[in-house]
């Protein structure tokens, strides 16, 4: 398995603050759009908007001091992105490459459809967690709600804490790594073993988003795959 | 979609700051309800006086003067009473039990809509862009305990002040809400088979006039609250204020977004966290969203208090 996020920052010359009490959210968006690979920049005072950082599509590195509203880093291409703070609904949405790192909470629909990228999540997500997920990369330091993963296609979901209701429900082929206790387990989700090809990519992972757990002391779970195909018994319904 | 905003002080030096406050977190979500508001604020003497109670009419037929002329007619002599407007909304202040007024204010108005009562709320509430019925109501200005804010973003029913937010069908007791019920009508037909009357085709209304029926039958906020959850279905965020409690549920896939934020001073609810990001000490408040299905409650401990302000 081999582990494709973008690298450390490398160049930290030129350094751009932006405060968000004094400008506004789409004159940062639009100058993140313009900038070049390379650059950096520090947001202070997102007191909460929504919208910030959505649609980078540069090598980068943000650094946004505060809590985020919704749909921060929405889009996400390249760059490293991290919110020293809170994140509200839908963080890092249909995230594409990069890494987006939030050091306290998420709120529900984190990493929604992401396809590819690294996000990670010091504190606890809410809801839907990396619901419909298709090939993003998910380290959750706390617990994450109900229905996450749910219909998840391809990529891993790590929680180091517990996991709500429902979880992995109507999966295809992601695999969820979960350390504490899993409320349920959702339609055609089963636990399954963790091999030493697991634990390799576990390590990885919980390496990538800074953290000390010992993947021996996580369980796997992923799909049964016995939605893949109409059964043929309820052809007799018709 | 709809706004919601609530707060609650125990610092009663923080309390002459409410409106200031509120009127911040008010700010926070118009965007999610730009088409109506409301507001109850609980124990600002200038709206509440002590020893009088508060019922609020919409769209009353009479002018404050004439409506207060008539209403010293209809009450006892000696009996202050003060009728103030706001736009779409009367308060009416009088010396008098909440029940007296009420009667007193139907008798001189048949069929008028009471959208407030109590002895320690005023609620106001219209149609129009929610910061313009800010300023009609000069909320800045408001001082008290506790206070509650809704945005509206109308889908059940029509953009009135009748549909507007909060309802307040018992004495000091005023539901905000935001998603939408399924199961109303079903659950309408219910109440009034008990003899519960409703003022409006509101489907949050249906849950008000639930709340207030368990609360009369004797159950607790927090017990009603949870009752409430086995009886509704739909999408829901409610918040839910009483003379010195406040308390917040969702429904139990949390459909309806929330975040609470709670320092030693003041505890506060939120549909969005921009709408909290103002407070004083929102740096060092324990934030977090609740949890799907579970009631949070909070109460004023001290009735000394609320004497204090």
């Amino acid at each position: 398995m081999t582990i494709t996020h973008a690298p450390a920052p490398t160049n930290t010359a030129r350094i751009t603050a932006i405060d968000l009490a004094v400008s506004t959210v789409r004159d940062l968006n639009q100058a993140l759009h313009a900038t070049d690979d390379g650059t950096s920049w520090v947001v202070d005072t997102p007191a909460g908007q929504h919208n910030i950082a959505v649609g980078i599509d540069r090598d980068l590195d943000l650094v946004v001091n505060g809590h985020v509203g919704y749909y921060f880093a929405g889009m996400h291409q390249k760059g490293r992105v991290t919110v020293h703070g809170s994140a509200g609904v839908g963080l890092a949405e249909n995230i594409m490459s990069g890494t987006v790192h939030v050091t306290g909470d998420a709120s529900q629909a984190a990493a929604a459809t992401g396809q590819g990228g690294l996000v990670v999540v010091d504190g606890n997500t809410g809801a839907r967690c990396g619901i419909s997920m298709k090939g993003v990369d998910i380290v959750v330091g706390g617990d994450i709600g109900h229905a996450s993963a749910f219909m998840a296609q391809a990529g891993r979901l790590v929680v180091c804490g517990d996991a709500g209701e429902g979880l992995g429900d109507s999966i295809y082929e992601a695999r969820i790594y979960v350390k504490g206790t899993v409320a349920s387990l959702g339609a055609d989700c089963i636990e399954k073993p963790l091999r030493p090809e697991h634990l390799a990519e576990l390590a990885e992972l919980l390496a990538l988003a800074g953290r000390t757990d010992d993947p021996a002391e996580f369980r796997r779970y992923g799909s049964a795959r016995t939605l893949y195909h109409f059964a043929a018994v309820n052809a007799a319904a018709y | 979609m709809c706004g919601i905003a609530a707060l609650q002080i125990r610092d009663v030096a923080l309390r002459a700051s409410l409106g200031e406050l509120m009127h911040g977190m008010l700010c926070g979500i118009v965007d999610r309800g730009p088409d109506s508001a409301g507001l109850a604020i609980y124990n600002d003497p200038s709206l509440t006086p002590a020893g009088t109670s508060t019922v609020t009419v919409l769209n009353a037929e009479l002018n404050p003067d004439a409506l207060a002329a008539a209403l010293r007619d209809a009450v006892p002599p000696a009996v202050g009473v003060t009728v103030t407007g706001f736009g779409e909304t009367t308060l009416i202040n009088a010396q008098i039990g909440t029940s007296a007024l009420e009667q007193a204010v139907t008798s001189i108005l048949p069929g008028v809509q009471i959208a407030g009562r109590g002895e320690h709320v005023a609620v106001r509430k219209g149609t129009g862009h929610p910061l313009d019925l800010a300023e009609q109501y000069d909320l800045r200005a408001a001082t008290g305990s506790q206070g509650l804010s809704h945005t509206r973003m109308a889908t059940e029913s029509a953009v009135t002040a009748a549909g507007s937010h909060p309802f307040t069908v018992a004495d000091d007791l005023c539901l905000v809400h935001n998603g939408s019920f399924s199961n109303h009508a079903t659950i309408r037909r219910q109440l009034c088979a008990e003899g519960v009357t409703f003022d409006s085709e509101n489907d949050s209304e249906v849950a008000a006039r639930y709340i207030a029926w368990r609360l009369a039958a004797g159950d607790t906020l927090t017990t009603a609250l949870e009752k409430l959850g086995g009886v509704f279905d739909g999408f829901y965020t409610l918040v839910v204020t009483t003379a010195t409690s406040m308390a917040i549920v969702r429904d139990p896939i949390a459909c309806k977004p929330a975040i609470i934020a709670e320092t030693d001073a003041w505890v506060a609810m939120a549909s969005e966290y921009r709408a909290l990001a103002h407070l004083p000490g929102i740096a060092n408040a324990r934030i977090f969203e609740p949890a799907p299905g579970v009631v949070y409650t909070w109460t004023l401990d001290s009735t000394k208090e609320l004497v204090t302000l």
